[in-house]
């Protein structure tokens, strides 16, 4: 039996229903697989289990493991996913335990965040309070103590789950991710990094290393608002948004299968709109998500509730 | 292919060759037979399985015993002194902080992680700090006069 506050099912169903069709799906190999997919097993399938001390071996097991491997952080969406059998690796490279990936450090005209860092380490940074308000808040926002305590930014952004809270508030931040492989590393910017349901910009044989937030006026004003499914926590409807220094950037997830930026609404901010006005043009003519906790119609309405008050809060 | 892991629960170090599957709820369960800690859903939403990590509360069907690796571990078991109950069991007990009892042992462990960052906490945050913990009694009103109730002694003791 399916219950309503299983988060990661509902991601499944999600996929099934929505989304089976299309072949490039990160799961779709174990899906087709098991066409009578059912929903008992709670163990993970067989696994080996690696523990790199540093990013460099990390790298060097994933180029020797190639696509039979996932990264292990917090383990807080790859559990979940594993425990389902909707992932199967067979190595695991648990990188939780590599000090410099944790690191949250306070530079001139930025803040990086290593990838390793948890909800509850960024909830309660001063720096990230002071100069990215909406960051910290987000963070205190996600699933629960038990989930912030352990579940890591790097790890929810790499699963890329269209309903979480991190995607909104990193759009809105205009985040620059940074992403090492054998080659060195390369910097994504955020509006590039999210390419679909579960996918993201990290190629096989990368490792998402860190997320810079740019010390930006917009940045110093910003808010994250979130109307959570109440059993899950995860947001049917998540708003981010950060005005200020004459730009605006607004970002929502829950709301559609990638989570976007909508330019109409910044546009109308930034050329004077009150908050209200702003607000009416909220995810027009995009494909917005319907399931059996809000219809397309009541989430777009909903959206357009949840990014006035947002704006509410900074304008 | 099993590995050897090594951590400490309840203040006693272990060591034990484990398959990297198991689930550290599973491992203190079956492999230390400390069955104290409850699987409730499984999903990583009800909080049955709560135990401390490093003094943090972690859901341990969420994680893997392999994860755990040179970390402290305390459950529910670790929480008396010997005849002597830890204070916020005692308060469940005075408070009749539990019906059936199946969430209580997560709910302990919890409340313990928000008593060590919050000595005096007010409702509305014992609350939100329950919000990964379900009590299908619905018996939160006396889970909370328990909390409360254990603050106020632990407060006093450090007095």
């Amino acid at each position: 039996m399916i219950c309503d506050f299983r988060p990661i099912q509902n991601s499944a169903f999600k996929i099934q229903n929505l989304f089976f069709e299309k072949a490039e799906l990160q799961f779709s190999n174990i899906l087709n697989q098991k066409k009578n997919f059912k929903f008992k097993n709670m163990v993970p399938s067989k696994v080996n289990y690696h523990r790199p001390s540093n990013i460099g071996e990390a790298l060097e097991l994933m180029s020797k493991f190639g696509d039979e491997c996932k990264i292990l952080a917090g383990g807080h969406s790859l559990i979940p996913v594993m425990k389902l059998r909707l992932a199967d690796p067979e190595n695991l490279i648990d990188i939780a335990g590599i000090a410099d990936m944790k690191k949250i450090s306070d530079n001139e005209k930025s803040i990086t965040i290593g990838a390793c860092a948890t909800h509850a380490d960024i909830a309660r940074n001063e720096a990230i309070q002071k100069h990215a308000p909406m960051v910290a808040k987000a963070a205190g926002m996600i699933g629960d103590v038990q989930v912030r305590n352990f579940g890591t930014i790097g790890g929810s952004i790499a699963h890329a789950d269209p309903a979480a809270d991190w995607p909104a508030v990193l759009l809105a931040a205009d985040a620059n991710i940074t992403i090492k492989n054998a080659g060195g590393s390369r910097t994504v910017d955020i509006d590039q990094f999210f390419k679909g349901l579960f996918m993201t910009a990290v190629e096989e044989g990368e490792i998402l290393a860190s997320i810079s937030i740019p010390k930006t006026e917009f940045n110093a004003n910003s808010t994250y608002v979130k109307m959570p499914q109440p059993a899950s926590r995860f947001a049917l409807v998540g708003c981010a948004v950060a005005v200020g220094g004459g730009m605006a950037r607004v970002a929502f997830n829950g709301v559609c299968s990638t989570p976007f930026r909508d330019t109409n609404v910044e546009k109308a901010v930034v050329g004077g709109s009150s908050a209200a006005d702003a607000a009416t043009s909220v995810a027009d003519g995009m494909d917005v998500m319907s399931d059996h906790f809000a219809s397309a119609k009541y989430r777009k309405s909903m959206a357009a509730v949840y990014a006035k008050r947002a704006l509410g809060e900074v304008m | 292919m099993k590995v050897k892991i090594s951590l400490s629960v309840n203040g006693k170090s272990y060591e034990r060759m484990v398959e990297p599957r198991t689930l550290l709820v599973h491992f203190l369960r079956e492999e230390l037979a400390m069955t104290g800690t409850h699987v409730g859903c499984d999903t990583s939403s009800c909080g049955a399985c709560t135990v401390l990590l490093d003094d943090k509360a972690l859901k341990s069907c969420t994680m893997l015993a392999c994860q755990a690796e040179g970390h402290q571990v305390t459950t529910i078991e670790g929480m008396a002194n010997g005849d002597n109950l830890h204070p916020l069991q005692q308060a469940f007990h005075e408070e009749h902080g539990l019906q059936c009892g199946f969430c209580t042992p997560g709910m302990i462990m919890n409340a313990a992680d928000l008593l060590s960052n919050n000595a005096n906490p007010t409702e509305h945050e014992i609350r939100e700090a329950l919000e990964g913990n379900f009590c299908r009694c619905t018996g939160y009103h006396n889970i909370i006069k328990s909390i409360q109730n254990a603050a106020a002694k632990m407060s006093a003791a450090t007095v």
